[in-house]
């Protein structure tokens, strides 16, 4: 092997895409060559100081809001389904439908996909390194974080007291927009509790539901609805719910 | 067209937001050194994910990343069309046989046993990004975003002896910019 040739096959070699054989006629080459050995190793450090620098950029958040707006939102109309049922109705109790009965359909149809959007989320959650974004057992430090990432800025009551530790918080989507999730740990258990901006702000006594194994206590209140799910018990579930709410009541949100 | 378009189907826009948007620090990096301007790469970026999302649905795989990248690069190539047929912004001038430049040119200059500076990230940073093109974008996939050779042959559309070549001329003009850099005083 020439000098000319192993010039380029070493750049190759430092990227580990030659073949055996190949490899094995550049490492000969610049066995015998201390000239092509000096440059393999000068390259070979440049790519390793390239690769432990600070090079890449982070996009900015600006960017990722005008992203995210452009892609298709979920609509804020009745969907199709339910505005035919709605006509199905008859003219009659199309006002009433149009003042309640469709928006309980379109409730119920839209909360039994929006809670098992939340159970993905919670099991997204779960994998390696998913659950939390910003890591702390500080409501102080875990609420700011969430600051310019959501329209709303989420309660965070740490309950470590009560036997739920706060683990930290993360973003997440949940009905395609970003949603925020505070993490909770009771034992071995995880519990996230999703909160989203809802346009009502009647309060919702609490429910809980089971979701392929999962135990969802949902609530809604000043103007925020509440996903808590969890393996934990349904009993346990709720009385973290009930702690929570309590504690958002004598105002020791952070 | 039907009514229904299946861009407006929210389904599909949240299997593009799990799979595109965690890419997007990745897209856009690779927009700031391929455009060397913060305004102009996000919107490059911004386009490439309409794009991407019109496309979705024919997005095969093999992986999201080099898809993303190639989108991107075409964005980035009808703003370079548009930027040289703009009398006020020339792009830099890359001759035409820069490519068949013997190897030695850079690297017999600088000296073989020298050891290379650590340079801080912003330094780093700003000779990757001082090289012309196509060598910055062969060696920006390579060393920042650690594709293959057959990914960045496919992203940039040329032959894996063609990105060999390329990223060995990138390497050699990177090393002795790496040298002159420390000839100037701190």
């Amino acid at each position: 092997m020439t000098c000319d040739e192993a010039e380029i096959l070493l750049h190759a070699l430092i990227d580990g895409e030659l073949d055996a054989g190949h490899a094995r006629a550049v490492e000969d080459h610049i066995a015998g060559c201390p000239r092509c050995a000096a440059q393999l190793r000068a390259y070979r450090e440049m790519s390793k100081i390239i690769a432990g620098a600070d090079v890449r950029y982070k996009a900015p958040l600006e960017l990722r809001r005008r992203i995210e707006a452009s892609l298709p939102q979920p609509k804020q109309a009745p969907s199709r389904r339910a505005v035919l049922r709605g006509f199905a109705m008859g003219s009659a109790v199309s006002a009433i439908a149009a003042t309640g009965l469709v928006a309980i359909i379109l409730r119920s149809d839209d909360e039994a996909r929006i809670e098992s959007e939340v159970v993905s989320a919670h099991l997204r959650s779960l994998q390696a390194g998913h659950l939390t974004d910003v890591l702390s057992t500080d409501q102080h430090t875990v609420k700011p974080w969430f600051n310019g990432k959501l329209d709303v800025a989420p309660p965070v009551i740490d309950l470590t007291a009560q036997g739920f530790t706060l683990i930290g918080g993360r973003l997440d989507y949940v009905d395609t927009r970003p949603i925020g999730a505070i993490v909770y740990r009771r034992r071995a258990h995880v519990i996230n509790l999703f909160v989203a901006q809802t346009a009502s702000a009647e309060r919702r006594a609490a429910k809980i539901e089971t979701i392929q194994g999962f135990n969802i206590r949902r609530w809604s209140e000043r103007g925020l609805n509440y996903w808590a799910v969890s393996d934990l018990a349904a009993d346990e579930l709720a009385e973290f719910g009930e702690k929570f709410e309590a504690s958002m009541k004598t105002g020791t949100a952070g | 067209m039907p009514v229904n378009s299946s861009d407006d189907n929210p389904e599909k826009a949240r299997r593009f937001r799990d799979a595109a948007l965690p890419h997007l620090d990745d897209v856009y990096t690779l927009a700031r050194y391929l455009l060397r301007d913060a305004a102009d790469a996000e919107d490059a970026v911004q386009e490439c994910y309409l794009r991407a999302l019109r496309h979705f649905d024919s997005y095969r795989g093999p992986a999201m990343k080099p898809w993303l990248f190639a989108i991107l690069r075409n964005v980035c190539r009808a703003e370079f069309a548009r930027r040289a047929s703009s009398p006020t912004a020339p792009i830099d001038d890359v001759p035409d046989d820069a490519e068949q430049t013997p190897l030695w040119h850079e690297a017999q200059e600088t000296p073989e046993a020298q050891m290379l500076r650590r340079w801080d990230s912003t330094t780093i940073g700003r000779l990757v990004a001082a090289l012309a093109e196509p060598f910055r974008e062969t060696l920006v996939l390579r060393e920042i975003h650690d594709l293959s050779y057959r990914e960045i042959a496919d992203i940039v559309g040329a032959p894996v002896g063609t990105v060999m070549s390329r990223l060995a001329r990138a390497r050699a003009m990177l090393r002795s910019a790496w040298m002159a850099e420390e000839e100037q005083p701190k």
